[in-house]
């Protein structure tokens, strides 16, 4: 068998490319704890009204005593309910998101806040948002004739306007 | 050799395959316009998404399986001097094959099977959807079976020898098929027939979502091989050259089938019912099989610096000029791998098991897979049907430089299409959209980009209808031509060859013992928890 010796270094140059790759991914991942969303929890879709955690009244924004905010929100044709939430920057916010229907992806433009939302299955990121702005949400996986229609809207605020927001009682617009 | 019939079988396996592709392009096009708004007239819908979801199956199943069939036949046929075994089985999987095609077109174009090629349940298309794409599934398997007889009734007669490396590459590819298709064909099969059916209630989009994982990502190597295997066997020669390395060539089909197998989790990055360990080691994986890419694109490149130099090119980079531009298999490598060049990039982006959140589901992604698959793979069978017509039909290509100004038209097109799509990806626009409603002022950085989609999707359209048309006229046309494909010869010839890179077997155990550690426990997972599986919904 006959291998040239270019071809020897150069699949050694390959493997190192993609070693250096890997190597970035999992030290992001291990020592950073940066994460794809995974935490495979299952939901019972067609009962999400009767549930403890995402009956109407219980989505939105909650404040935890850590200082961090958790966000529940319902995917379902064709749009994230609640429609209009207010969040703060520079805090840790977990979504968690569930459909009541099939299958939609949700995004946050320039930011990661990015999840599959799977019926069945409690698809949960954690994330901080930099930027003050008005963002949308908008659904990425196609979802039926309306998919294009399917968004929803968030306004991120400095955090010392989000608590003067609640200390007003007017944040969530849910 | 008197191998009329063969002929007859790849030349009507290519024209189902680039018949459905001339239809889908023009499905293509109305899809940019549609969706860029301009035109209200056209809205609809209905009409975009029936259409998406049959360009998608034309173009991802049927012009590649298709292909993929005609071409094995006739490299398994002119590599081992055999005659296709059992033709009556051939073409009994051709006719399962069409009729699936047939069965599934029907409620597609009716709009009644509009889940796009994916078919994500718990949407539910048409159960004549289910059934004719299974058959389609089914047909090809006839094919799987045909070209390992032959390598092994080859290897049989010529024991110790080397498999002609075109056949070697073809097997594998038939192996890999097998494999991959072993994933959507349990989804089908188990889930999506019995439920469209209304034989079962409900359906857990969770186990559905990952089977078809097991089938995304090996599915695109079973597109890409053929090129590949144009890439390291016919293109050296057309450019006059020789193949610098069949060992290594070898190695990289081998490292493509092992690895493109236990790493579709990378299509579930974002999704909730796998945990991150999955995730990470599927990545992993994704990361192993750009070596087989690494080396084809050093290989090839090689290859074709060789046949420059031949052709009297100095200096460091003088061979590029000399290689000869209007030979369309030698344009369509050139165009390709520029395409593959920066396709992978975007793969690479992809891949990356966070950065993926940026992009996933966006208009990058549509970009990202036209540029490698519509681009570089697709170029290349462009590339081959120019070669092969004439060979199979007898007769002179129609008009050679017509084939040249396709494939540039086609590189072009691509390029104005597809740059516009990643742009818009990165600007947060979300793929499969028929048009843009949202209430924010970040779509107006958008409309650009709408616009100029529409250009590169028109010359795409031109460009396939000069395909089809030379293709069409070639075959039509009375100057005789007579030839048989010849077959580059490495600058070293193959001795000594070690068994493991001369047979599968090895390889097989290999694969089952990864596919068991890549997906045995998450695909049991579904099993071992309470799971809440979803009704039936239309679209």
């Amino acid at each position: 068998m006959h291998i040239d010796k270019l071809e020897k270094n150069w699949a050694g140059i390959s493997l190192g490319i993609a070693g250096l790759f890997v190597a970035v991914i999992l030290g992001s991942a291990f020592f950073h704890g940066i994460h794809a969303p995974s935490n495979v929890e299952t939901i019972d879709s067609a009962k999400l009204h009767l549930s403890a955690e995402f009956a109407e009244d219980k989505l939105g924004v909650q404040r935890n005593p850590n200082g961090s905010v958790t966000v529940r929100m319902v995917a379902g044709r064709y749009g994230f309910y609640p429609k209009d939430l207010t969040l703060p920057a520079e805090t840790a916010i977990t979504f968690r998101w569930v459909s009541l229907d099939v299958i939609h992806g949700v995004h946050m433009p320039m930011t990661n806040m990015s999840t599959m939302i799977v019926p069945g299955y409690v698809a949960q990121v954690t994330t901080e948002l930099h930027h003050a702005g008005d963002y949308p949400l908008l659904c990425n996986e196609y979802c039926g004739m309306g998919h294009a229609h399917m968004w929803s809207n968030i306004k991120v605020v400095s955090k010392a306007q989000w608590d003067a927001l609640n200390t007003q009682g007017g944040a969530n617009h849910g | 050799m008197d191998n009329a019939v063969e002929k007859k079988l790849a030349l009507t396996h290519f024209w189902v395959a680039f018949g459905a592709f001339g239809l889908a392009a023009v499905m293509g096009l109305y899809q940019v316009i549609e969706r860029s708004g301009f035109f209200g007239f056209l809205e609809s819908r209905e009409v975009y998404y029936a259409s998406v979801s049959t360009h998608g199956v034309l173009m991802g199943f049927v012009l590649t399986t298709f292909f993929i069939m005609g071409f094995g036949y006739y490299v398994a046929n002119t590599t081992l001097k055999l005659p296709v075994w059992n033709k009556t089985f051939a073409w009994t999987g051709f006719g399962v094959a069409l009729t699936g095609v047939v069965l599934a077109a029907l409620p597609l174009l009716l709009g009644q099977a509009s889940v796009l090629f994916t078919f994500y349940p718990p949407l539910m298309a048409h159960p004549i959807f289910y059934i004719g794409a299974t058959l389609l599934v089914v047909g090809s398997w006839f094919w799987c079976v045909s070209m390992i007889v032959m390598y092994m009734q080859w290897k049989k007669a010529n024991p110790g020898q080397p498999v002609p490396l075109a056949m070697f590459a073809t097997t594998a590819n038939a192996i890999l098929w097998l494999w991959t298709s072993a994933g959507v064909a349990t989804e089908v099969l188990f889930q999506l027939i019995p439920w469209a059916l209304g034989w079962i209630d409900t359906i857990d989009a969770g186990l559905a979502r990952t089977l078809f994982a097991w089938t995304l990502h090996p599915i695109v190597y079973f597109w890409l091989i053929p090129t590949y295997t144009a890439f390291y066997t016919l293109v050296p020669k057309q450019a006059g050259g020789f193949l610098f390395s069949d060992e290594m060539a070898r190695a990289a089909f081998i490292l493509l089938v092992v690895f493109s197998l236990p790493i579709g989790f990378h299509h579930l990055y974002m999704d909730p019912e796998q945990a991150h360990g999955w995730k990470i080691l599927h990545a992993v994986g994704t990361f192993v099989v750009t070596l087989p890419t690494f080396i084809t694109g050093f290989t090839v490149i090689a290859s074709l610096e060789i046949a420059g130099r031949l052709n009297g090119g100095k200096g460091l980079f003088g061979w590029i000029a000399t290689l000869p531009w209007n030979n369309p298999m030698v344009l369509a490598i050139i165009l390709g791998l520029l395409m593959l060049i920066f396709g992978g990039f975007g793969g690479l982006v992809n891949a990356s098991y966070a950065m993926n959140a940026m992009v996933h589901n966006t208009a990058w992604i549509s970009g990202h897979f036209h540029l490698i698959f519509g681009g570089t793979t697709i170029i290349m069978y462009f590339g081959i049907a120019y070669y092969f017509w004439p060979i199979l039909t007898g007769k002179s290509l129609y008009c050679p430089s017509m084939a040249i100004a396709q494939l540039w038209s086609w590189f072009i097109g691509m390029v104005i299409m597809t740059t516009p799509w990643h742009i818009l990806g990165l600007l947060g626009q979300p793929r499969r959209i028929d048009s843009v409603n949202y209430n924010n002022l970040l779509t107006i950085s958008w409309e650009p980009y709408e616009v100029t989609m529409i250009f590169g999707g028109l010359i795409l359209v031109i460009s396939a209808g000069m395909l089809v048309y030379n293709l069409y006229k070639t075959q039509l046309g009375s100057e005789s031509y007579q030839g048989e494909v010849e077959y580059a010869e490495p600058i070293h010839a193959v001795k000594d060859l070690p068994g493991y890179l001369n047979s599968f077997t090895l390889w097989n155990v290999i694969i089952g013992v990864f596919m068991l550690i890549a997906f045995g426990y998450p695909i049991l997972q579904f099993f071992l928890m309470e799971t809440f599986g979803s009704g039936r919904w239309g679209v």
